[in-house]
Parts: structure tokens; sequence; C-alpha cells
């Protein structure tokens, strides 16, 4: 009888053996890993030794010391500060129009949603596309409509090319943000809202007293998402300006890539991603809190 | 009568210019891709100066241009084995998975239940350096099923929780009588557990699809040869090297976006709601 809930038990286990094997290797191993090679100085190449390899935490103090790293950790917030703000706000905004009984809510909802389910590789191809400085529409238009005096190369002035990307990274993500921010206002119940009407509440008020209340844990919620998701974007900027002109669109990832890439530094890419990640950390734990000491008040 | 109709007038006016930002965002959102596919359809001279949206004489040659010389065919051929055989591989995986920490007794359950939960929660930007270090040691590098199996590790974790949270639900009666019947375990799982859950299949279907198909940055580090990747990393090969060839890059970003784009047409309201419940879950 022993025997045998010990085989069931053992037979148990296979139902989670695969998953538990691939995880294992592709992301236990890894995760250790990058803290081992971050203690290291390797070019991914050589024969690797740890003992030989060790060199303490000198990746991580040229890594403080390090302008490019820094100045990419800036211009990831700049984006993450324009989507917050005016991401969020225009997909709020296209939310509460479309919560009102409107026609053609639901054509409205599937054309919004089209560009956060491109590839970043096309969405950028094409606006790099429209940005160019010779050829693009962009300039074509300002040309036709007397702002020629605008016209510039969008993606190589030094002076545009971060705003042009962070302008698309919330083209391509402001229809995410309605999505979420349209489901929470639709939990809301309408009665809510008659009854503030009966009483004879503006539009302004009931927004403030109704909406923004009962809202507050969606708003949290894809506020914390907007802030990780945008300061790891890459891929978007890989494509549209590959990190230039200069290091002027660099972000943390691409500077990571770049380490381990362009100058095979294996141990400083990763002394990079671990120092990413616990700010990504710190930034979702103060968010978090942020939030309970919001519901308290 | 009076107040009545002047209320009717304000709300006219106020939905129309409602409906008239939509309009215009909408437009935002749909005019590049309008232009991707215009700027597709022109010759090699007239893409520099033709700006009309959709040209006069389309070149619907620049297709077959681009699905033959440019190397597109073979990418799409790439892309679409990944998708399936990443796809395929994460339900059978992860549905097992789930069906073990739903409704099996082992012990360690939960520690492996929430090492999969923890995955999900720690950021770890830069996990591709040793992951890459992994593939070569493991001799994975530049083929398909290291891809694959990296790719699977990808999706494994949202999908073994929204199918666990699924089995949960699931009424334990159900289980007993196939029990009963003399069903095994494994039995349960594939002809009770996996027909019930195809709502929560369908949401893990087309997540990890668009997952896949738009993944860019392990196919950039572990593939080198060009007969072995997808559609992303094809489109940014061949920007790379035919810089002015415009008209086919964009007939090749046509190529990659289209599919996409027509499942999205025909599944938007299983997307939206998978979407929804991605972000409950993260």
């Amino acid at each position: 009888m022993n025997n045998m809930r010990t085989k069931t038990v053992l037979q148990n286990y296979l139902f989670i053996l695969p998953a538990v094997l691939i995880f294992s290797i592709f992301y236990i191993y890894p995760f250790y890993k990058v803290f081992t090679l971050s203690l290291c100085q390797w070019d991914g190449i050589a024969r690797f030794d740890f003992a030989k390899n060790f060199i303490g935490l000198r990746n991580f103090i040229e890594l403080f010391q390090d302008k490019i790293w820094w100045g990419a950790m800036l211009q990831a917030g700049y984006i993450t500060l324009i989507a917050l703000t005016f991401q969020n706000a225009l997909a709020l905004g296209l939310a509460l129009a479309c919560d009102r009984d409107i026609k053609g809510g639901n054509i409205y909802r599937v054309i919004f949603y089209l560009p956060p389910v491109l590839s970043e590789v096309v969405v950028g191809l094409v606006w790099k596309w429209i940005y160019d400085g010779n050829y693009g529409l962009l300039n074509y238009w300002l040309q036709n409509i007397g702002l020629s005096n605008l016209v510039t190369d969008w993606l190589s002035n030094p002076n545009t090319a971060l705003t042009c990307v962070a302008v698309i990274h919330c083209w391509k993500g402001f229809g995410w943000g309605f999505i979420i921010l349209l489901a929470g206002l639709q939990t809301i119940p309408r009665q809510l809202y008659e009854a503030a009407k009966v009483d004879g509440a503006s539009s302004w008020q009931m927004f403030k007293s109704v909406t923004l209340p009962l809202m507050a844990p969606v708003f949290i919620l894809v506020s914390i998402l907007t802030v990780l998701g945008t300061m790891q974007v890459f891929v978007l900027i890989l494509s549209m300006t590959d990190g230039g002109p200069g290091y002027h669109t660099e972000v943390p990832v691409t500077r990571i890539l770049a380490s381990m890439v362009d100058s095979s530094r294996f141990g400083y890419a990763c002394s990079q991603g671990i120092m990413f990640g616990a700010v990504l950390l710190a930034i979702s734990f103060v968010q978090i809190k942020l939030s309970k000491y919001m519901k308290q008040a | 009568m009076k107040e009545w109709a002047k209320y009717k007038i304000e709300r006219l006016l106020k939905n129309s210019v409602i409906h008239i930002l939509l309009i215009i965002v909408s437009i935002g959102c749909l005019f590049p891709l309008l232009w991707m596919v215009g700027s597709s359809l022109k010759t090699q001279q007239t893409i520099f100066s033709d700006m009309s949206i959709f040209p006069k004489n389309p070149m619907w040659g620049n297709f077959y241009l681009a699905w033959t010389k440019g190397g597109f065919g073979m990418y799409f051929l790439n892309s679409l084995f990944y998708t399936v055989t990443v796809v395929s591989g994460i339900v059978i995986i992860s549905s097992l998975a789930a069906f073990a920490f739903s409704r099996l007794k082992f012990p360690g359950k939960n520690i492996f239940f929430y090492m999969f939960l923890g995955a999900m929660m720690i950021p770890l930007p830069g996990s591709f350096v040793p992951l890459y270090v992994l593939m070569t040691k493991l001799h994975l590098v530049n083929t398909r099923i290291g891809y694959i199996l990296c790719m699977i590790n990808v999706g494994l974790s949202f999908s073994i929780y929204v199918l666990k949270t699924f089995f949960d639900k699931m009424p334990a009666e159900l289980e007993d009588a196939a029990r009963i019947d003399g069903c095994s375990r494994l039995g349960i799982w594939w002809n009770m557990a996996l027909p019930l859950a195809r709502p929560a299949i369908a949401v893990i279907v087309i997540f990890n699809s668009l997952n896949v198909w738009n993944e860019y940055i392990f196919a950039t580090l572990i593939f080198s040869s060009k007969s072995l990747m997808p559609l992303q990393r094809g489109l940014m090969i061949f920007q790379g090297i035919h810089i002015t060839e415009y008209s086919l890059l964009m007939a090749g970003m046509t190529i990659t976006a289209l599919p996409i784009i027509l499942v999205y047409l025909i599944m938007q309201r299983h997307i939206i709601k998978g979407i929804t419940a991605g972000v409950i879950v993260g």
C-alpha cells in the first residue's frame, strides 16, 4: 500500500516535470548566473573560470561612474514621464468618451487597440520612414502647410530624436491603457451616476466624486505597469534610432545589449542588468507604498 | 418643450464633438498603416516623390519580390513554424503542470507554484545575457529547438497561472465520476480538463501567439543563419542591407503585420478579454 502511494506521488511529479525542467534551465539558472557573472570580467569567448575571472565589485564601481549609463537611465525616465502623463491622459479621455452610450463605441475600441498588437519592429520602421529627413511624409506636410522652418531630420537631430521616440511609444501604448481604463469604468454601477444626477451634480462633480475614487486602484495599476513597461522599452529604439544620434536615445536595455554584443563585456552587462532590476524593484515598491498610503488617506 | 429641445441640441452637439475627437484619434491610429501599405505599392523611383497615399499604378509585384528575393517567404514560414510549435508546447506543458497544481497531491506543491508566480513578479532586465551564455554552452545557439525552448519558457508562468485558476473552479464531482469510471490521471487531464478549459486555453493561445510572432530580441541573439530567422529579425536584417529599397521593406512589413491584423480583427473580443486578464494577473 505504502509502495503504491509513493508511486502515485512520483507519478504526480511527472505532470510538473517538463515545466519545472524548462523553467530551471531557462529561468533559474540564468537568474543565478547573472549574479556570478556580474562579479567577473569575461569576454564571452574564452573558457569561463570563476576564480580567474573574478574581479569583485569593480563592475559596479565602474557602473556608478558610467555617464552614458546614467544618461540612458534619465532618457528612459523622460520617455516614462511622457507616457505617464500624455499617454495615460489620452487613454483616460478616450475611455471616458467611449464609456458613454456612444454609437460605434466598439469600432473605436478595435481601432485604438490595433497599434498595441503590432510588433515594435514594424511600428518603429513605419515611423522611421514617416520621420525621414529627406523623403519623409512629416517634412513633406510641414512644407506644404507653410511650416518649412520646422523641417528637420527628426530622428538624427539630438534635440528632437528622444521626444519623437517617446511620442511613438505613446502611439503604440495608449490603446492598451484605454482598454484597461474602459474595463475599469464599466464596473462602476450606473445607479451611482443617476443618483448624482438627481442630486444635481455637474459632470465635473460626478467625475470628481464618483469616477475618481472608484477608479483609484485601476489608475495605480495602469501607472505601475506603464512605468515598468516604458522603462524597459528598447526594441522600438533599436528599430528607430539604434540609440543615436550619439547616445541621445540610449536606454538601459540598449546599453546592456551594447555591453554584451558590441564590446563583449558580459560581466559588465550583467552588473547593468542587476542595477537596472534593482531600480525597477525600488520604483514599483515606492508606487505600491504610495498607493497604500493614498488608500488610507 | 423648449427646454427639451435645448437639451437635445446640447446633447447632439456634445456627442458630435466627442465623435470628431474619436475619429481624429482613429485616423491617427490607422494612417501609418495605410501609409505602409501604400508605400509598399510604389516603385523604387516613385516612392521618393509620389506622396499620394495610394499610388495610381500599384506595383503588386513588390510583394512577389519581397516574398522571393527579399526572403520574406522564408522568414514567414519560420515565424509560422515557431509560433505553432511554441504555442502547442506551452499549452501541453502548462496545462499538465496547472492540472497537477490544481488537482493532484504531492509534497512541495505550493513552493513550485510560487516559484512560477515569482518569475512573473520579479523584473530581470538583461537576463538575455546569461541565457545566451547558457545556450552557447548547450550548443543551442543558431538552432530552431533552442529558440523554441527559450520561447516556451517565456510564456510558461503566465499560462500556468491562468490555467490553474481555471482548473480550481472545475467541480470536483466531475473528476470523481471520471475516476470511478476508471480514468487515469492522465486520462482525466486529456479527456476532461483540457476540453473543459477551452476558454482559458483560447486566452493562452492568443496571448502567446502574439508574443511569439512579435518577438525580436531572442531571435536576434540566437540566430545567425538567415534560413532560421523569423520575420521580425528578417525585417531588421533587410533594412540594414537594402537601405534604400523602401518599397520592398514596406512590402515585407505588410507581410509581417497582415496576419496579426487579420487574426486580431477576427478574434478581437477574445484578445481584448485576454489582455485584460493578463493585466489583472500581472
